[in-house]
């Protein structure tokens, strides 16, 4: 049993986290919501007055908000929809006994180590370029016309890079999931005839349900704040095609430097994130007992 | 138990697995082929792939036109600083929350937990103003506090899940044996945790190494770290592919080594202990 005293010591070294988390939530958060019912443009300084939820509105009722809205939803969709799936059929596959499933699992993990930057500015240049790319030469391989990507499909095109990155992910831990289901019971199933088909609807994916949720839930906070393969690709065009909640924060702050209605816009973000991480707190929330 | 496979069937799955791996793996594999070519190589069409005349002059090119090893080095300092300041600042508080739980431990940590889920671009514009009016914009210092406090719940949570799983009657004994709290960290539990320690440090590095929002908002060039000095490479410009190449190569070598090493704590450190 934990005596007084180490009860004591135990309190005083929590508290520089817990202060130091606390910190960093409280003041730039507050700081956030004063400046959100502010007008204040940083290229007029000294001008700032109250004008109460006016930001708000002018974000929310911007075209760009729909846009940037939309955008938002179906690149976190698309995302979550191609790893998800690819996550399990990789994992179905990766379970499976073959030769050299190490090295293939380094393989397939790889794309999550590499930065966003580095990611983007591959996939932008040496693949999706109309002209130098690759995906050019083996369109003109096969008699075709090569595709713009970036100008044409630009949100399709962040969505794929984006999926890139974060298949790994998804795969990684359906695969530890999968690994923790007994073998016995596919044994059992298998020897009562059913079919591979029923093995995996009944059996398989019933066991994943949770690691689904959990892959889902995470990446859905992750994906909602890409930013950075935005900015080094389309810069959120052309117009705002390619424009998401995170970037028109960002442009409307820091280049239009409009910290008002982007400190607004950030609340929106922060709202956002939240209805998505009440779910995942729970979950966790559940599988944890002290 | 291992089930009997026959082996043609093992084949099949040898060769689909291979190959949609070597897919998966093949951009990271096209960047690092295109940075030992020429630049008029790295275009040509049709594109070579190993039989073209191996060059180093890329790398050379990269470090000569901007100095690389000043970001290179930008990006060990952040990561490396961040993650350790965030061990010095977690470990204490994931030992006690281990080891001496209170009806509140809980609840802790599942708040350190949702600052996580803060999204960086709700304080975007405070900690630009700060680090403008303190004088930290492009500086190394601010980026690691940033870091710091961003990763802070990660390194909270993995190591308490790892201090977790050492067992409590040998701290027990050793209490009983009169050891203070001083002894009972340096001599019991240091080495019993330091597995957990290095996982955590190795996680938390490559997520900082990697972390691309407020690196390049909150840098221009003094400070910029890899991430940063790669978005330089954004704007056009002639004939750019294998230098790129070349610099991204050189970016994400380091932690994709790394990497390969942490495949198991990643699944633990991003998922908050719900997926065993």
């Amino acid at each position: 049993m934990a005596t007084a005293h180490s009860r004591t010591a135990a309190r005083f070294m929590i508290a520089p986290a817990v202060l130091l988390l606390l910190a960093w939530m409280i003041i730039p958060l507050s700081m956030t919501l004063y400046f959100s019912t502010l007008r204040y443009n940083l290229l007029m300084p000294g001008m700032e007055d109250f004008i109460g939820f006016d930001n708000y509105s002018y974000f929310l009722t911007d075209p760009a908000f729909f846009a940037a809205l939309t955008n938002t939803l179906l690149l976190v969709g698309g995302v979550l929809l191609i790893t998800v799936i690819g996550g399990i059929l990789l994992a179905l596959l990766l379970d499976q006994p073959m030769f050299g499933q190490g090295i293939v699992r380094i393989l397939v993990i790889a794309p999550f180590f590499v930065m966003p930057t580095v990611s983007a500015l591959v996939w932008k240049n040496m693949f999706m370029n109309p002209v130098n790319g690759l995906f050019a030469f083996l369109t003109k391989a096969v008699g075709l016309q090569p595709f713009d990507f970036l100008s044409h499909a630009p949100l399709t095109s962040i969505i794929i890079m984006v999926a890139w990155q974060w298949l790994p992910f998804a795969t990684l831990i359906l695969l530890t999931a999968m690994q923790s289901l007994d073998s016995e019971q596919i044994e059992a199933a298998e020897m009562d005839g059913a079919g591979a088909f029923a093995r995996f609807f009944h059996i398989v994916l019933p066991h994943l349900t949770r690691a689904i949720t959990v892959v889902v839930l995470i990446q859905t906070i992750f994906l909602l704040s890409v930013f950075a393969e935005i900015l080094v690709t389309t810069n959120g065009g052309p117009g705002t095609a390619s424009t998401n909640i995170t970037y028109l924060v960002y442009a409307q702050s820091l280049l239009q430097f409009d910290v008002g209605s982007g400190s607004a816009g950030g609340i929106v973000a922060v709202i956002l994130a939240n209805i998505v991480a009440i779910f995942l707190m729970r979950m966790i929330g559940k599988n944890l007992d002290i | 138990m291992a089930r009997r496979v026959p082996t043609s069937r093992k084949w099949l799955v040898t060769i689909a697995a291979w190959a949609i791996g070597f897919l998966i793996f093949f951009p990271i594999l096209w960047t690092i082929l295109t940075s030992f070519k020429t630049e008029a190589e790295a275009i040509a069409s049709p594109p070579s792939f190993l039989f073209f005349d191996w060059t180093l002059d890329s790398y050379r090119e990269v470090q000569s036109r901007s100095n690389y090893f000043l970001h290179f080095y930008n990006s060990v300092i952040i990561s490396l600083g961040s993650t350790l300041l965030g061990l010095v600042i977690a470990i204490p508080a994931a030992w006690s929350m281990a080891f001496v739980p209170a009806k509140r431990t809980k609840d802790v940590l599942m708040w350190m937990l949702s600052t996580k889920m803060l999204p960086p671009v709700g304080v975007l514009i405070p900690i630009y103003l700060l680090f403008r009016d303190f004088g930290l914009l492009d500086s190394r210092f601010g980026l690691v506090i940033v870091l710091t406090l961003i990763n802070l719940p990660i390194i909270v949570w993995m190591l308490f899940t790892y201090f977790r799983e050492i067992p409590g009657e040998i701290l027990e004994a050793a209490r009983m044996d009169g050891a203070t709290l001083w002894a009972e960290i340096v001599h019991v539990l240091t080495p019993m945790a330091v597995p957990g320690i290095a996982s955590t440090l190795l996680l938390n590095v490559i997520l900082a190494w990697n972390e691309a929002f407020w690196t390049l908002n909150l840098t221009a060039a003094k400070a910029a770290p890899l991430t940063a000095f790669i978005a330089s490479y954004s704007s056009p410009e002639g004939l750019f592919y294998a230098k790129l190449s070349a610099a991204s190569t050189m970016a994400i070598a380091p932690i994709l080594i790394l990497g390969w090493f942490s495949q198991k704590q990643l699944v633990r450190g991003l998922t908050f202990g719900a997926v065993k």
